[in-house]
């Protein structure tokens, strides 16, 4: 089993985030499920979702407590609750931010974990750019795909034709597949330094 | 269809499949995201003929659809926690009347204080209304127990909540497969009321009725759940047939063959039970799950067979009977009543309060050595606990306990992930 907890505020489309990656896993044929933490939401305040992934069906309902990867939407999050609570050594991260972890001041972190499964994305200009709206959600799932390799870039194509259509599917199409891209290079950019 | 889907969508699919003629609702967590769901299929013409009503309470929603069953209408609604509450007394009227009507009920608990969170007080305060209640597993389940539900209640002409766990079930995504308009159609045959309003045939539907019948009447409402205890696994076994899998029946068994200790559960928390035993399984430890589905009616004999074999048992349930303990666990201490078997109860889950396998690991292993008490509460933050109580001996002004409480958790629950 591989779980994913996915960190944001009220607003930025955490829960739908995690449907959406339950989405492209099912669209590989893999069973996943989704589920919020089911608070009393509120724009703006912290808000946690799961997506847990594997080949059988999942029985389990407690709250993912040792991911095997973090999507953090908001870096703000970072001096107000603890997201990397119960990480695993090897779990992957993906930030929403167009600094650097070093820049952020995490660089202690990345020295503990290495480089090779953490990530920062410019989610939310990426949601500007491409829908108009500062939402890293869209953007943050096509990154995550590209950092974990866990799904193709179609299948995360599939689900935001699920959700959405028209232009905002367009525009959700473009923001996923740049953010795939700027990943990938991030990514390679590494494995070559 | 395979579909990858959140359970109210999902659930709302299969209602719409079943061909209501009502659906009246009134919104509240987390049931809102079914019927909104249906809403948007009556509007959008997809769910024909059918009239969408929208009410002023619960208690609205209730009576709308005592006044649209006897009319000789599909009828259904859904609801949960403080509206169930709120619709108590048409509750009960539909039953006495014996009107076919579906509710899902997406299981929250009840105030005060308020909570918007999953446990199962809801339901189970009505479990003496003459309802029938089903328990969902799983979302697959909760939409087949829907499709189940229509043709048990119209074959006895009485009410019946299909329970799922609200918030767990209701908003999770997950995989359904969602049956055809055609397989529904071969097993749901239309509504032919054995009762119904006609202005052409004038008849009263309600009579008052008093102590030369009225225990007759309320016998009648028992023996059909007694009648429900022979017609569910019939329903369960031709469901089977036109869509190929097990879903339904009264009760379920999980590794129970020779185990030692079994656990007793209802609904979703009942994966994370699977999970644990097969853990503790393959640690050699001889331990299984007895799932009940049909909560009312109560399947006294299956129950009792499904127990006799063990050494012991815990009933973890999502409820608390104030001033007594476990609701089910009074039940399943009936149906094993002269066994002699040891049976403990376990409160769990209360207001969303998270049921972890480790918190399970511990005590599946306390009850196999028979460590527990005859009612735990799993998880119970006893520091907390007694610092109110010490407060209230202190101080006859202590002042409003969830208040306290809160205060003295500080926001050390919220501060971990918000």
């Amino acid at each position: 089993m591989f779980q994913i907890r996915v960190h944001g505020r009220g607003g930025q489309g955490v829960v739908t985030a995690t449907e959406m990656l339950s989405v492209a896993a099912f669209e590989e044929g893999r069973h996943a499920q989704a589920f919020p933490s089911f608070g009393s939401e509120r724009t703006g305040a912290p808000v946690v979702a799961f997506c847990r992934l594997d080949d059988k069906e999942i029985r389990l309902r407690e709250p993912i407590m040792e991911p095997d990867a973090l999507i953090i939407q908001d870096p703000t999050l970072l001096h107000q609750i603890d997201v990397f609570s119960g990480l695993k050594p090897d779990g992957y991260v993906l930030l929403n931010s167009a600094h650097s972890f070093e820049q952020i001041g995490l660089g202690e972190l990345v020295k503990q974990r290495g480089h090779a499964r953490m990530c920062t994305l410019p989610a939310t200009e990426l949601g500007l750019k491409h829908v108009g709206r500062p939402i890293p959600n869209v953007p943050l799932i096509a990154g995550f795909a590209a950092l974990s390799g866990m799904f193709k870039l179609e299948s995360v194509v599939k689900a935001i034709n699920e959700k959405f259509s028209g232009k905002v599917a367009a525009g959700n199409i473009a923001a996923a597949t740049e953010a795939y891209a700027l990943v990938k290079k991030q990514m390679e950019e590494r494995a070559h330094a | 269809m395979l579909k990858q889907i959140e359970g109210s969508k999902a659930v709302a699919e299969a209602v719409a499949l079943c061909r209501p003629e009502v659906i009246c609702a009134y919104p509240i967590s987390p049931q809102t995201h079914i019927v909104e769901g249906l809403g948007e299929m009556v509007k959008s013409g997809e769910l024909t003929p059918c009239e969408f009503i929208n009410v002023e309470s619960e208690f609205a929603a209730m009576s709308v659809a005592i006044g649209s069953s006897a009319a000789g209408a599909r009828s259904y609604t859904a609801t949960a926690s403080q509206g169930l509450l709120f619709m108590v007394e048409a509750v009960y009227n539909a039953a006495g009347l014996g009107l076919p009507i579906v509710m899902t009920v997406a299981n929250r608990a009840i105030g005060a204080p308020i909570n918007i969170w999953n446990d199962h007080s809801d339901s189970l305060s009505q479990r003496d209304s003459g309802w029938m209640q089903l328990f969902a597993e799983t979302n697959q389940e909760a939409v087949d127990l829907h499709i189940q539900a229509f043709k048990l209640a119209e074959e006895l002409s009485m009410p019946i909540m299909v329970c799922m766990d609200g918030f767990i079930l209701t908003h999770a995504f997950e995989r359904v497969d969602i049956p055809t308009q055609e397989q529904v159609d071969g097993y749901l045959p239309p509504f032919d009321p054995r009762q119904s309003l006609d202005p052409k045939e004038p008849i009263s539907i309600g009579a008052m009725v008093g102590p030369e019948a009225f225990m007759e009447v309320k016998y009648l409402a028992h023996a059909k759940q007694m009648q429900a205890l022979e017609l569910i696994p019939q329903l369960a076994a031709e469901f089977k047939q036109q869509f190929g899998r097990d879903s339904g029946g009264l009760v379920r068994t999980y590794r129970a063959d020779d185990a030692e200790t079994m656990i007793v559960a209802m609904g979703s928390v009942l994966g994370t039970v699977k999970d644990t035993v097969d853990e503790l399984r393959e640690q050699g430890h001889k331990i299984g799950v007895l799932g009940i589905i049909s909560y009312r009616p109560f399947p006294l004999k299956e129950v009792r067979a499904a127990l006799v074999n063990c050494k012991r048992f815990v009933v973890l349930e999502k409820s608390l009977a104030v001033g007594m303990g476990g609701i089910v666990a009074t039940d399943v201490r009936m149906a094993v009543s002269g066994t002699g078997l040891k049976g403990f109860t376990a409160i769990a889950g209360l207001g969303g309060r998270n049921i972890t396998k480790a918190s399970l690991h511990k005590l599946f292993l306390e009850a196999e050595q028979e460590k527990l008490e005859p009612v735990t509460f799993v998880d119970l933050d006893w520091d907390v606990v007694n610092k109110q109580l010490e407060r209230e001996r202190q101080n006859r002004h202590s002042g409003p306990i969830a208040e306290n409480i809160l205060f003295d958790k500080g926001m050390s629950t919220s501060a971990k992930f918000g």
